[in-house]
């Protein structure tokens, strides 16, 4: 059976986040009057990297979008200034605009979670096992979070509202040895998506990462082309730091997906600019909240409306 | 941490020409050098322009010491007043009442419930019994994740049916009043500072319980955002202290500057890592370093040079378990390594906040010219020499001495030195020792061998 991560029309994050917070027009412009019209003068600019900075852009990625925009001004001279932003930010996150496929070539197709401590890969699991669960799909979860204190009956509360087995073992277990139990599971009960939820590391703990680098041998010996999507969760209220994450998990374990959670609290999520912009790794879901059903598929157009308004100023 | 801040100031450095005084001129590069490396570390935006221009205006038209250009004048006073900010009393955690009541806050995955048991633990050991309580009652299993936390300290948990939080606080503290308990730390659950319905609640159980205590815990890795959740929860309770959650990663941890300037309230505590031991004092020396991404002078320099000796001990372990031996060739290699790590020396010389008695350890550590001694001997050998140094009888070594211009006692103690470290190898390779020494470098973790991915934190 083809299972299809699907996206209803209209019922995006950025509808789901006016509806719940009132956060103005928007998170960058929105109280920016009179910006719209602007053009880029230096003035503008001053201000816009004010902005963009505050939203957690950053400083190289933030010089990149004003120098970007300034070279769109010189094509389009007197253009309003948002739309050279607009149009700069869209043109760089549609380039991570990837929706995570699954594809039923895979039997179990398998989703490897990781990331730092706190950054939302439990809940986002148990989110992702309620969104591929009602779109039909068959889905286990693995309880690889043998470390951190009640972890495994964290997940098993989101297996219970899913409706989907958890396979885990004592606290303490080896994780990549509960990620195979899963994995031997999921072929004997037929199911089409095992997903794996890890414990959270810092990046720079380096025997940690061995750990991980650990859990996917063992799943690709199982499957060689497994895991089929290794997916990174940074948390959206998080600074520069995410980009030190995503450029080390990515070195040790080839990230191909990127969740980026909290979005729902006033913080931007700027940085997901400087991450698309340094490693172009696909964006998959945005998170907004703590319920199952606020896990949004990454859409560009969305988010830099979002980030900077839709032009109407 | 130490890399990119330290090569662009340096070149702002270098183009401020100007000596003796500082002034507007001869600041401008670096003021904003500065700002930018304020705001790569996650200071807010507002918080890093107010602080580097107090922190100018103060510089203006101070005389620069000797010894220091203006750039680095300027340097030193940013790094010498992020400490006097970041400091200010941090009152140690006193019970007022019986219990003393501590309440953690903050947004959701700050690590509130990993540091109410570090604080338990933390506060045991000081000798005053603790009850904990959760009051999340909304994250799956984060009662559970507290009890079990208090179940491996063996310290009290508070259990009720109830999962109305109000309700489980009051009696948490009726519990705690009965049984003499000296504190009672009540963990709450994460909450946006936006969400007005929880933060109404965060104020109803401040309000019931009283706390001497309400400690703010953020993570140090937050961003930009961090000032308004900060602020917002600061206006919503009176907040009393602040908490800095995993430390032990590389954030530059600028939320730090941020959250005191906009609260004034002191950093008690900083989350070192995942352990239940692992919280310490706030040390605003070594967090004012961090911020500039300067870095621990002294720190630097151990980790850099474990850095260079873990290549190096890779190259030569692989070669020992070859069964080949490592050559003079071989150490010399390895020396050169050393003797390119004493330019580290000068660029610490060149560096602002750097205090002489810090130098003078990290100099103590390499000495370059004893290195190049070594080398220069080795380069008098011949290649058959330096393949085998059981050749080099008396009279070779005379002869090598005179070619390094050295005492035939230096060649000799090199030839000791080599065969020491040779032996030393074989021994830890057989022992598969070299592995665990290699680990232990690696990870810094205790040599002791615990297997592989089990029960390594
Ligand atoms: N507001 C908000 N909270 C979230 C979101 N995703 C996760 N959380 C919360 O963040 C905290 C940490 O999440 P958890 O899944 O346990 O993180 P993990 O340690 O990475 O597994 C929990 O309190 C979650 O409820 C989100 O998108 N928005
Ligand atoms: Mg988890």
């Amino acid at each position: 059976m083809a299972v299809e991560a699907k996206e209803k029309q209209g019922t995006g994050f950025f509808a789901k986040l006016k509806a719940r917070l009132n956060r103005g027009k928007t998170w960058l412009t929105g109280d920016l009057l009179g910006l719209g019209s602007r053009p880029l003068d230096e003035a503008t600019v001053e201000e816009l990297e004010t902005r963009l900075l505050t939203a957690d852009v950053g400083v190289d990625a933030t010089q990149w979008l004003l120098d970007e925009m300034r070279k769109a001004n010189r094509r389009t001279p007197g253009a309003p200034a948002s739309e050279l932003l607009r149009q700069t930010a869209l043109a760089l996150m549609q380039t991570v605009e990837a929706p995570l496929v699954i594809s039923a070539a895979h039997k179990p197709f398998v989703i490897l979670a990781i990331g730092v401590n706190g950054t939302g890969k439990t809940t986002t699991v148990g989110k992702l096992a309620h969104r591929l669960k009602a779109s039909g799909a068959s889905v286990m979860l693995a309880a690889a979070d043998t470390f951190r204190a009640a972890a495994v009956e964290q997940l098993q509360e989101w297996g219970r509202r899913a409706g989907v087995p958890v396979i885990a073992q004592a606290p303490g277990a080896d994780p990549a040895a509960v990620v195979h139990d899963a994995l031997v599971a999921a072929r004997a009960r037929n199911i089409d998506v095992v997903l794996a939820d890890t414990a959270g590391r810092l990046h720079t703990a380096a025997g940690l990462m061995d750990e991980l680098e650990k859990v996917k041998r063992v799943i690709a010996r199982f499957d060689a082309t497994a895991p089929h999507e290794t997916l990174l969760v940074l948390d959206g209220s998080q600074g520069q730091n995410a980009l030190a994450q995503a450029l080390r998990f990515n070195e040790r374990l080839k990230v191909t997906g990127l969740v980026i959670t909290k979005l729902d609290g006033t913080a931007k999520g700027g940085i997901l600019l400087a991450i698309a912009r340094q490693l172009r790794l696909p964006i998959r879901y945005v998170a907004v909240g703590e319920s199952a059903e606020d896990l949004d598929v990454f859409r560009a157009e969305e988010f830099v409306r979002a980030l900077v308004g839709d032009g109407a100023g | 941490m130490f890399d990119q801040l330290t090569a662009r100031l340096t070149e702002a450095i270098q183009r401020v020409t100007g000596k003796g005084r500082i002034t507007e001129d001869n600041v401008r590069d670096t003021v904003r050098t500065i700002r930018m490396a304020l705001l790569e570390a996650d200071v807010a935006v507002p918080v890093a322009k107010a602080f580097v221009d107090r922190v100018r205006d103060r510089a203006l038209g101070e005389e620069v010491v000797r010894s220091l250009n203006p750039g680095q004048a300027f340097v030193k006073i940013v790094h010498d007043e992020l400490v006097t900010v970041l400091g200010g009393e941090a009152s140690p955690l006193a019970p007022r009442g019986q219990p003393g009541v501590i309440m953690l806050v903050g947004l959701q995955g700050a690590g509130k419930t990993t540091t109410a048991g570090k604080l338990a633990r933390h506060l045991t050991e000081r000798g005053g019994a603790v009850l904990l309580v959760s009051t999340d009652v909304y994250r799956p299993a984060a009662r559970e994740q507290l009890a079990t936390l208090a179940a491996d300290l063996g310290v009290g948990f508070f259990k009720t049916d109830s999962n109305d939080p109000a309700t489980i606080a009051t009696e948490a503290l009726a519990s705690a009043q009965r049984g003499g308990q000296r504190w009672l730390i009540l963990d709450t659950a994460g909450r946006l500072h936006v969400d007005t319905e929880m933060m109404a609640e965060a104020r109803e159980l401040h309000r019931l319980v009283e706390p001497s205590e309400t400690l703010f815990v953020v993570d140090s890795m937050a961003g930009q955002d961090a000032v308004n959740s900060a602020r917002a929860f600061h206006e919503a309770l009176p907040l009393t202290g602040v908490i800095l959650t995993k430390t032990d990663g590389d954030a530059r941890g600028g939320v730090a500057l941020s959250v005191r300037e906009v609260t004034g309230l002191p950093i008690k505590l900083v989350g070192t890592g995942e352990k239940v031991d692992a919280l310490e004092a706030f040390v605003p020396e070594r967090f004012a370093s961090r911020i500039l991404g300067m870095g621990d002078v002294v720190g630097l320099v151990e980790q850099v040079q474990q850095s260079v000796n873990r290549e190096e001990m890779e190259r030569v372990a692989g070669k020992l378990k070859e069964g080949k031996r490592l050559s003079l060739e071989d150490y010399r290699e390895q020396l050169r390594q050393l003797v390119n790590m004493g330019g580290i020396g000068q660029l610490l010389d060149k560096l602002p906040g750097v205090k002489p008695e810090q130098l003078a350890a990290a100099s103590a550590k390499i000495d370059p010219k004893q290195f190049r001694r070594q080398i220069g001997i080795i380069d008098s050998m011949t290649p058959a020499e330096r393949r085998q140094p059981s050749l080099i009888d008396g009279s070779r070594k005379r002869r090598i001495a005179a070619g390094a211009g050295l005492p035939v006692q230096e060649v000799s103690r090199l030839l000791k030195q080599h065969e020491q470290l040779t032996k030393t190898m074989k021994q830890l390779t057989k022992r598969g020792g070299m592995q665990r020494l290699l680990g232990a470098m690696r990870g810094g973790g205790g040599g002791g061998g615990p297997p592989p991915f089990r029960g390594r934190r």
